[in-house]
């Protein structure tokens, strides 16, 4: 079951290659999914980003009680739990749900309604036509949007800290300086551009391949977000066992 | 031209279509009638490769469909025009951008011809003022059209339709019937059409094929339909009154006799 399943997804990625029938049209798929994918899912990165990025050095400066810790480990702490882990792996379990739910409702509401059907009759590779466009996609704007929460979430870690009076400017941008190693910004990358290809192929195999109606739509869509969130678990763990040590 | 030889089909054991064999000859009007739930569709969907038949073959121009390479069914599938029993407009667009998108895709027009061509197709229909409307603000009758519109916008060698005209008042489903009689002589296409209108049957079917519980029961023209002494046909076809009795004068009518007066 799991391994027919797993057969057929990887048929599905290796039929998304051909020839396109007209460059034009799968160019255009594409700048349509950038937008849907990437500007659509701008404002929930932004606020959960600022949010994380807070909470973080609030939380970090209440488990850092001991005086001869200096004030900037916390900038420290921050700064490298948000690239490491939140920015990257916050970021992109959230938009499993978001990206992963409307690929998958999207696709499979083609295939009820049988507008896939239509466009294999017209002689279009459909796999190619709509999934290969959404994990492009998914592959340029996913990693833009890590990256931008990266930077959200360390700036937001900074106000709260002046706001709070828990930490001064001056100690929190020394902290962002010291020790830094650009190697964790790589690696965050390698997570994101991960991740993104899980969210989109995995969605977009559970919405291609929906059989029934509109019931069936839905349960596609919830079982591509719990799967997707689970492979990105997996692999989290996977790429930092593999890269880290 | 389409042949069918010893097609069968089933789903999960149970058997839907049985040794279908078939001549669809180009431009005609081959009609597939038959009750809900007859295999009318699925045929229709074996015919254009979106079920893998179990057995038999189905030949488009004397070579076989289902033993092609990818690559040689793409160039005969971009040669068929279909309509969906249920439409299947991609609701994302307008109805102007459904019909262009065969266009945009498959052709080099500009986009004025295109506009052009799509205007004409959309007329031909008797669609006006709907260009810019999204499916979902149209009616079911004007969704159907729609569908016709796309299917024939590349002028195909091949037309299928699934109930063209369920759901139209009986006007616009004459109309629609006279458009794809006079596309398929015009260009001699291979039409295919899935019909329980009796309407239809009696005006166009150059060539009609009667499914009973998935296979071939009878097949004739217009003409054999009003002699043939098929039961299961009959009453099928001529299921109420008032089509019996207009059975009875079309055969007075061809046998020259006087009709009795209106
Ligand atoms: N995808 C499928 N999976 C399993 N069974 C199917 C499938 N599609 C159709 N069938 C079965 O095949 C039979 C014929 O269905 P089909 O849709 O061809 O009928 P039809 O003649 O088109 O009827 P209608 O006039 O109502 O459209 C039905 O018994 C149906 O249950
Ligand atoms: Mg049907």
């Amino acid at each position: 079951m799991v391994l027919t399943s797993f057969g057929r997804y990887l048929l599905m990625l290796k039929g998304m290659f051909s020839k396109p029938e007209n460059w034009r049209m799968y160019w255009k798929q594409f700048m349509l999914q950038c937008s849907d994918i990437g500007i659509r899912s701008l404002g929930i990165v932004i606020i959960i980003s600022l949010f994380i990025g807070g909470v973080s050095t609030v939380q970090t400066a209440y488990q850092l009680v001991s005086p001869i810790i200096p004030k900037a480990t916390i900038a420290q702490v921050v700064r490298d739990s948000m690239i490491l882990e939140f920015a990257p792996t916050i970021t992109c379990i959230v938009l499993a749900g978001v990206v992963g739910s409307k690929i998958a409702s999207e696709l499979g509401n083609m295939r009820v309604s049988e507008q896939i059907d239509a466009l294999e009759i017209m002689g279009i590779n459909t796999k190619g036509y709509l999934i290969l466009p959404k994990i492009a996609a998914s592959l340029l704007t996913i990693p833009m949007l890590v990256v931008l929460s990266m930077f959200l979430g360390i700036w937001a870690g900074e106000i709260a800290g002046i706001v709070s009076g828990i930490i001064s400017e001056r100690d929190f941008m020394q902290g962002l300086v010291q020790g830094f190693r650009p190697y964790i910004v790589f690696f965050a990358l390698v997570k994101a551009y991960t991740f993104a290809f899980i969210i989109a192929s995995i969605s977009s195999y559970f919405g291609y391949y929906v059989k029934g109606g509109a019931l069936e739509i839905g349960r596609a869509s919830t079982k591509a977000v719990v799967i997707s969130c689970i492979f990105i678990l997996l692999a989290d763990y996977a790429l930092a066992a593999l890269l880290l040590t | 031209m389409i042949e069918l030889i010893g097609v069968y089909k089933g789903f999960e054991g149970k058997d839907v279509l049985q040794d279908i064999s078939a001549v669809m000859e180009a431009g005609k009007t081959n009609l597939i009638i038959g009750t809900s739930g007859s295999g009318k569709t699925v045929l229709m969907k074996c015919m254009v490769g979106l079920f893998e038949i179990d057995k038999g073959e189905i030949l488009y121009n004397k070579s076989d469909f289902f033993s092609m390479t990818d690559k040689e069914k793409k160039v005969i599938r971009q040669e068929i025009g279909m309509l969906f029993q249920g439409t299947a407009l991609f609701d994302s667009m307008t109805v102007e951008q459904n019909v262009m998108f065969p266009l945009q895709m498959f052709s080099n027009m500009s986009y004025r011809e295109r506009i052009k061509r799509v205007n004409f197709c959309l007329d031909r229909v008797n669609l006006k003022d709907t260009n810019k409307k999204y499916p979902a603000e149209i009616s079911g009758g004007m969704k159907k059209r729609v569908g016709i519109a796309r299917s024939i916008v590349l002028n195909p060698k091949y037309l299928f339709c699934d109930e063209p005209n369920s759901g139209l008042d009986p006007q616009t489903s004459m109309v629609i019937d006279k458009l794809i009689h006079e596309l398929t002589v015009e260009y001699n296409i291979t039409t295919v059409i899935n019909t329980h209108d009796m309407n239809s049957v009696m005006e166009i079917g150059d060539n009609i094929l009667y499914l009973y519980q998935g296979h071939k029961q009878w097949e004739g023209s217009s003409k054999d339909i009003i002699y043939s002494k098929d039961e299961k046909l009959n009453s099928f076809i001529f299921a109420s009154e008032f089509l019996q009795e207009a059975k009875r004068m079309r055969q007075m009518d061809m046998e020259g006799k006087q009709l009795p007066p209106r």
